[in-house]
């Protein structure tokens, strides 16, 4: 680190401005070399895939499975499907990491509550979505109201977990600080607890958020009737491999887009936020 | 880093023992209602099973029998695939984590395939490699290749710029870099990549055992379980998954812990 800063700085010594501005050129490599193996991979897939070496059921070839994204974005599938998706995790999310806050600031705060619902919580917790699936199932079918709790679980765990260490990591000077100055439980709360806890809190949600979208392609891949997650299980049974890599290629996008934004949020948020979680 | 925050439920040391009655408290209290409620004499629900059968399936029953085969298939095919793909991950983090050239060539790529959930994967690797051995390990593989991928890297990303000068300073060469220095000082984060991707290795085991079916394994016991709507072997089988996720996690930690114990006190 300290040896390229340095570098730049005697650049900036000897030359104008405009040099500066052509860095990014003068050096492709910066820029070319990341898309030198997505574009090899693309070639082989193009040559595999016209010489028919690979049958179009195995793999399609790269333009097929651009024009199936195209059309299905066109024809409006992709969106239909995503807005369910994007409905659910919505919902399981506002449940579940709604709760998690709740449920994470009462042991967090009380050592008694902690000792009686912390062992089994975090006994359940070791249990993964994954393992919910099959058990709820049984219990409400492939209803809707299946997919709404193993996402809201996906999201309770973790909030809870960052919500109470959030509350137990405050140095405990400023609780003594709080009862010198005689704030009510109100203000503690309020003045207090959530602020110096937010950090943490929102490293869980970020957490939460990410186990979410696992959670619902999971579980629309293994009892749905819609949504991303059972447009490609569908494309398989048809043997459609353009609309499973399309489907693939979705849902990185929309993975990296939450990441993204969460990440962008998180620092706003750590300007102000005290910085000892 | 994240990914094990989720794991970190360590229990406090140190308490007393009365927080350890308290503790079991609230399960024995639903423990005692749920033999209650299953016991009541209108009770002929499938769902609702006594703890007793649910515990007993194991040894007693014939089709729970089935279940140590399975969780041996399956932690057979963790060991194939986790070994494969840590081996590889740890492999790619050192490669990226020492050339700069080597991360922006494929570092972008890798990322960029990272961001799709595993589990969407499962669709493509059925069509390419069939439902039966070769797709559940290529899955475990991948499972386990990403989180010691990442977590390499970013070890070796974390060893302090004076290491490495003094190390350009007393000439070391290639060899000694690497043994000396390089692994010896990306060692807790690999460890913890290792850790996260044995978790991740796990449940995506189960999860394609479930997804894929054919042949034998903890997940294809809870799948047929299922649809058979016997709720004791389903919980059984889930109680086994958490149970290996747990002894994993306990096993990792103590190992962990003896390994590095010549840092002291630094991580």
């Amino acid at each position: 680190m300290n040896v390229r800063l340095l570098a730049f700085g005697r650049a900036d010594v000897r030359s104008v401005r405009p040099r500066r501005l052509w860095m990014p050129l003068l050096r492709p490599s910066r820029i070319l070399l990341p898309l030198v193996l997505p574009g090899l991979v693309l070639v082989v897939w193009q040559i595999v895939t016209v010489r028919g070496l690979l049958p179009v059921q195995i793999l399609p070839p790269p333009a097929m499975v651009f024009s199936t994204l195209v059309d299905l974005i066109r024809d409006g599938e992709i969106v239909a499907n995503l807005k369910i998706s994007l409905w659910r995790i919505t919902c399981g999310f506002v449940i579940g990491s709604s709760l998690g806050l709740v449920f994470g600031t009462i042991i967090g705060v009380s050592r008694t509550a902690d000792d009686y619902l912390g062992p089994l919580f975090r006994a359940l917790a070791q249990i993964p979505s994954l393992g919910w699936v099959p058990i709820l199932i049984l219990i409400f079918g492939l209803d809707d109201v299946l997919k709404y709790l193993i996402i809201a679980k996906a999201c309770f765990v973790p909030t809870t977990l960052a919500t109470s260490q959030g509350i137990r990591n405050i140095p405990r000077q400023y609780m003594e600080v709080a009862s010198v100055l005689r704030l009510g439980r109100w203000s503690v709360l309020t003045k207090l607890l959530v602020p110096a806890a937010l950090p943490t809190v929102f490293g869980g949600l970020r957490l939460a958020l990410s186990h979410a979208w696992i959670a619902l392609i999971v579980v629309e891949m293994l009892a749905a009737t819609e949504g991303v997650g059972y447009m490609m299980v569908w494309g398989r049974t048809l043997f459609q491999m353009d609309i499973v890599i399309a489907g693939m290629i979705v849902i990185g996008i929309i993975g990296l887009a939450m990441d993204i934004g969460l990440t962008r949020l998180e620092k706003r948020l750590q300007r102000w936020a005290p910085s000892h979680g | 880093m994240a990914d094990i925050a989720s794991n970190a439920s360590l229990p406090r040391r140190g308490r007393d023992r009365h927080a350890l009655w308290r503790g079991l408290a609230v399960p024995a209290g639903l423990i005692v209602l749920w033999t209650i409620a299953a016991r009541l004499p209108g009770n002929h629900s499938q769902l609702l099973v006594p703890l007793d059968t649910v515990l007993a399936a194991p040894f007693v029953d014939d089709s729970g029998r089935e279940i140590w085969l399975g969780l041996a298939q399956s932690v057979a095919r963790l060991a194939a695939g986790f070994s494969i793909g840590a081996i590889a991950g740890v492999a790619f983090g050192l490669f990226t984590g020492m050339s700069q050239s080597a991360d922006r060539a494929i570092g972008p790529s890798v990322h960029a395939l990272r961001q799709i959930t595993l589990f969407a994967w499962i669709p493509l690797l059925s069509a390419w490699f069939g439902n039966g051995e070769s797709a559940k390990i290529v899955f475990i593989v991948l499972s386990a290749f990403f989180p010691t991928a990442l977590n390499t890297h970013e070890g070796l990303r974390a060893i302090p710029v004076q290491y490495l000068e003094l190390a350009n300073v007393m000439n070391f060469s290639r060899r000694q870099r690497v043994l000396r220095l390089l692994l010896p000082g990306a060692l807790p984060s690999i460890f913890v990549g290792i850790q996260v991707a044995l978790i991740s290795g796990w449940i995506g085991t189960v999860g394609a055992e479930y997804m894929l079916g054919v042949g034998r394994g903890l997940g294809i016991f809870i799948a047929e379980a299922r649809g058979q709507f016997r709720m004791d072997l389903v919980l059984v089988g889930v109680l086994m998954l958490a149970l290996v996720g747990f002894a994993i996690n306990t096993v990792c930690r103590r190992v962990f812990r003896h390994l590095l114990r010549w840092q002291g006190g630094t991580s």
